[in-house]
């Protein structure tokens, strides 16, 4: 890729993510209108268009592969892909530490990466963690939500699926600056190395977790709603907020 | 000006009422909700531990929910504002459905605890009781957060919601009680007996 269509791309990036911004600045001005039970969710309609569209690619694709992967592969193998995978993006862990301002948070990461990639012969074994230092996980639509942006409408995405706004632009920033993945672009074989073990990884969760994500995809009634639900309360939980009070049966009844 | 004081007067005696049984001679304290949380645990991983059959352990899983759970405040939780127009006998049905089908859903994913353990984390008081922070470790996966809700408001002490890594299960069950709800046109009837299937 040349430094002129880098430029060009980068300038494409910036003015994508200055219109996304934009609308979730709109959006979560007319969070009171749209909102009921803590949902925002005013493309419900296109939104579950896109959720059958993912049921499907899960139901043909992506789950027989992953159960397949499971049924093949030793667990120790599968494991020691996540391992690599994950001390790949450690480094971007560390930058969304360090943006919101979390310095032991980065500096964890840093460790992490350093004692991995090193004692961990290369991010293959997760020596850190062995050492009970525990990733700290983070991505740049926590780093918006520090910064105080708004969570923005509901919003579930081809392929990656729940999301919302503001985890949406967190999205498009972590995929445009992790070197990783931009330098997949380039021709060398060793550079579909990170992408491929970031796929394998994502067959093994989808593999680990099936009894739980089966659950919602295809034992539920609304899987649609179901899963935004799950998804934006753990989420939620994940940047922080407290949400236990919140749900009170003994107030719910005795108030009706 | 003389009944006024009067219907002040029963209005005093309706709160006194409502005071003296939100809060009875028992009244839960924090090391009460440990307590519980610390036998349902031990008691739950009993029967995980026996490894029985999925269907009886499913059974002993229900009977470990009947009995330390307010079952009858979650059913009604989770059934919304549809709830408000059923009948007493019709309550009463969907909450025994309702107590079934957590059994089957949840008891389901017990394989997944064989070998794991809980940590107590902290406890706090919330409005409706105490909330028991704890940390589940299971096998091969990273530490999962879970708190458990305790209050004493049916009159004796009884778990009421569980929280796993921020999702609740009340919150949950409620939007899956309401689209089942809504696929059958507000039917509780209809639900109460699909239900008994489901999970």
């Amino acid at each position: 890729m040349s430094l002129s269509s880098l430029r060009h791309a980068s300038g494409r990036i910036l003015l994508a993510l200055t219109a996304a911004l934009f609308v979730s600045a709109c959006a979560t001005t007319q969070d009171v209108a749209t909102r009921s039970n803590g949902i925002n969710d005013p493309y419900e309609s296109t939104n579950r268009s896109i959720h059958a569209f993912n049921k499907g690619l899960d139901k043909n694709l992506v789950r027989p592969v992953a159960m397949g992967y499971g049924a093949v592969v030793p667990v120790e193998i599968r494991n020691t892909i996540n391992n690599f995978s994950d001390n790949l993006s450690t480094p971007g862990y560390a930058v969304n530490s360090l943006l919101q301002g979390d310095l032991k948070s980065a500096g964890i990461s840093l460790v992490r990466f350093v004692m991995n990639t090193t004692i961990g012969i290369g991010g293959l074994v997760d020596a850190a963690g062995e050492l009970n230092i525990p990733a700290r996980e983070t991505d740049f639509g926590e780093t918006l939500a520090v910064w105080g942006s708004g969570e923005g409408a509901y919003i579930e995405l081809p392929v990656f699926g729940p999301s919302t706004q503001r985890d949406t632009v967190g999205l498009v920033v972590d995929f445009f600056t992790n070197p990783l993945t931009l330098s997949t672009i380039d021709d060398e074989p060793e550079r579909y190395v990170p992408p491929t073990a970031l796929a394998a990884s994502v067959l093994n969760d989808r593999e680990k977790f099936s009894r739980q994500i089966d659950s919602i995809l295809y034992e539920s009634e609304d899987s649609y709603a179901q899963s935004r639900q799950i998804y934006l309360q753990n989420r939620r939980f994940e940047l922080g907020n407290d949400s236990a009070s919140e749900v009170d049966p003994y107030e719910d009844i005795y108030a009706e | 000006m003389q009944s006024k004081l009067n219907r002040r007067g029963v209005l005093a005696g309706f709160a006194a009422l409502t005071v003296s049984t939100g809060f009875p001679a028992y009244a839960l304290d924090e090391a009460g909700a440990r307590k519980l949380v610390d036998t349902v645990v031990a008691e739950i991983n009993k029967v995980i531990e026996a490894g029985k059959s999925e269907s009886a352990t499913i059974r002993d899983f229900e009977k470990i929910f009947s009995r330390y759970a307010d079952v009858p405040t979650m059913a009604r939780y989770a059934l919304g504002a549809d709830g408000r127009s059923a009948s007493a006998g019709e309550l009463r049905a969907f909450t025994d459905a309702f107590q079934g089908y957590l059994a089957r859903k949840y008891g389901k994913q017990f394989r997944d605890f064989i070998g794991g353990r809980i940590e107590f984390e902290s406890v706090r008081e919330i409005k409706a009781g105490y909330e028991i922070r704890s940390t589940a470790f299971l096998r091969g996966q990273d530490p999962v957060s879970v708190s458990f809700l305790v209050s004493d408001r049916s009159g004796s002490d009884r778990l009421f919601n569980i929280f796993v890594e921020g999702v609740n299960l009340l919150l949950t069950e409620r939007t899956e009680i309401g689209a089942m709800l809504d696929n059958r046109r507000g039917d509780i009837g209809q639900l109460t007996k699909d239900l008994r299937s489901a999970g």
